[in-house]
């Protein structure tokens, strides 16, 4: 898959102006989970290091995919696995009774 | 292009759709858990292509498997690890670190790309710029994230770290980026010019972010996160991913407008809060004050009454309630005054927390339903109408001299506590918040001042509204 230059500044731009309208309409109760939702998005590097380690023949390769792949793992688990954990926790109504309101492992 | 490359294409914009659905359903809290699954899976389902895609090329080694399975393996157990364990308090250092990690790995792709095709390809000014901004733009954010992580945590002092000469240290460092910078573009192949960027951008982060009051990090948070989407959408143009192009511009343009929002919330440009030095860094600092003002102290039982009796109560947490993890003793009296038929609500200012939306999330966290927690354009006009509002822990957002030109919140915006029947503030101490001037609601004849630590006062307050409505 090869872009052009232009090609490529295209999407960047109309991403660039989707992403502003979309996110603009969230409410500010949920800007915490849209933050670290976003940062799960771009946890997409992922991929890239994928690619990247894929073609990797020597030392400085493979060190630097490891590094790579690692840090786009943990952002992407993390980032969608707390994400939703939060979310989990905003409900219309209290949810009752109030037992112990302790979060941990409350995640599921 | 191959059959399977063409498929893959499609799975990637597929992603890329799922990814712009997913944060459209984050427009309500009913819908939100459902976007973030559809953006979830849509990642899964890159990452599924990709691999497919890895091993259709076969150019990988045996070796190449190894570090990337390890790698990821690795990866994804901390981050799976810090988010089941993270204390929503601490919300903004993990944040902090997933941006770190991301701007990390971006400028890691454009390094390593280099790298790659040294002596093999040489690299036209179409892969050379994006990287240069890719490796400058991430590596800042790497440190930069760290630092702030690093003082949200208290493992750095949460003031502002100034030293002398910093504005110089900074230019030299920007001028030795920008040259590298540069180099880098007209020479990709030269190790010494990538080295020279990398380590002034690595050093600029450090010296970006210390000077940055730790009340000031809602602000910093927001920008990082527009960074690390920049370097993202960067490492897309050099690995010619337009997937990459797509998820790193919506992360750019969500950090840009969050960014906006905090430092408007904050009354300050977001270049004032970068040049730093500003606030103590922390709303606690025990200054007693002594002014000539007649303050009006009250105790557990008169604040009781006041709210037992009322119709309606207005609630304005602020970040000392978060700091003193009060959010589920208040959550505990809410529940006491609603069940006595009192009508309850929370008026949340953009900068309640460490993070913009932070205090939400502490409130979503000790089971307050969320149609309950109002933003300031919401509840502002209700305050009139409320028999008493409750603040807790919040001081500069109340703080009615903002509406006067003139003095160093001119002009901020504002909850309008000064216009409820009555308003009850339960507080440490008369020390000065961020903004480092005297609260005049304080002083105002309709306001009791109750001393107390907000988990002890809010447990008493508790303990004496129950006895009062049996």
């Amino acid at each position: 898959m090869s872009l052009t230059l232009f090609a490529a500044i295209t999407v960047f731009v109309l991403s660039l102006l989707v992403g502003i309208e979309v996110i603009g309409k969230v409410p500010a109760t949920l800007h915490t989970p849209l933050m670290s939702g976003a940062n799960s998005i771009h946890g997409i590097v992922l991929v890239g290091a994928m690619l990247v380690t894929a073609t990797a023949h020597n030392v400085a390769g493979y060190a630097l995919g490891f590094a790579a792949v690692a840090f786009g793992a943990a952002n992407v688990v993390g980032g969608y696995v707390v994400t939703d954990r939060m979310l989990h926790m905003f409900r219309a109504r209290p949810a009752r009774p109030t037992e112990s309101t302790s979060e941990r492992g409350r995640s599921s | 292009m191959t059959g399977l490359q063409t498929i893959l294409g499609y799975v990637y914009l597929a992603a890329g759709a799922c990814f712009v659905l997913g944060l459209h359903l984050m427009n309500s809290p009913a819908t939100a858990r459902r976007g973030n699954l559809l953006s979830a899976t849509a990642m899964a389902a890159a990452v599924a292509a990709t691999v497919a895609l890895i091993v259709d090329n076969g150019t990988i080694t045996a070796t190449g498997w190894i570090v990337m399975l390890t790698g990821a393996a690795l990866g994804a157990s901390a981050g799976l690890y810090a988010a089941r364990t993270v204390q929503m308090t601490a919300m903004p250092q993990l944040v902090s670190l997933f941006n770190a990690v991301g701007g990390g790995a971006a400028a890691l792709l454009a390094v390593n790309h280099l790298v790659q095709n040294r002596g093999v390809t040489e690299l036209g000014a179409r892969f050379t710029v994006p990287a240069a901004v890719d490796i400058l733009v991430g590596a800042v954010t790497f440190t930069g994230s760290l630092i702030a992580a690093g003082k949200l945590q208290s493992i750095l002092p949460g003031r502002p770290i100034v030293f002398g000469g910093a504005r110089v240290t900074n230019a030299l460092l920007a001028l030795c980026f920008g040259a590298g910078g540069v180099w880098l573009v007209v020479r990709p192949d030269s190790v010494a010019a990538l080295l020279l960027l990398l380590t002034a951008a690595l050093i600029f982060g450090v010296t970006m972010v210390l000077p940055i009051g730790g009340a000031d990090m809602p602000v910093v948070i927001s920008l990082l996160n527009a960074f690390t989407g920049t370097a993202v959408a960067m490492a897309g143009f050099v690995l010619d991913q337009a997937v990459l192009i797509v998820a790193g511009a919506l992360v750019g343009a969500s950090g840009a407008i969050l960014t906006k929002l905090m430092a408007d919330a904050m009354n300050r440009s977001i270049a004032n809060i970068v040049v730093g030095g500003f606030g103590t860094g922390d709303d606690t600092a025990a200054v007693v004050a002594g002014g000539g003002a007649t303050v009006h102290a009250v105790s557990a039982d008169d604040v009781a009454i006041q709210l037992a009796y009322a119709s309606k109560v207005i609630i304005v947490p602020g970040y000392g309630l978060a700091a003193a993890q009060a959010q589920h003793e208040l959550a505990d009296l809410a529940q006491t005054l609603e069940d006595h038929g009192v009508r309850v609500d929370y008026a949340i200012h953009p900068v309640a927390g460490r993070m913009p939306g932070h205090m939400n999330v502490l409130l979503a966290e000790a089971n307050v339903p969320y149609p309950l927690m109002k933003d300031l354009e919401e509840i502002n006009p209700e305050f009139p109408h409320a028999d008493v509002a409750l603040v807790i822990g919040a001081n500069d957002v109340t703080n009615p001299a903002a509406r006067r030109p003139g003095n160093a919140i001119s002009g901020m915006p504002i909850l309008d506590v000064d216009r409820a029947k009555r308003v009850i503030v339960i507080k440490r101490s008369m020390g000065h918040g961020y903004a480092g001037i005297d609260n005049e609601l304080y002083t105002d004849p309709k306001t009791g001042m109750f001393f107390a630590d907000a988990k002890n006062a809010l447990t008493t307050l508790n303990a004496a509204v129950r006895t009062l409505v049996g």
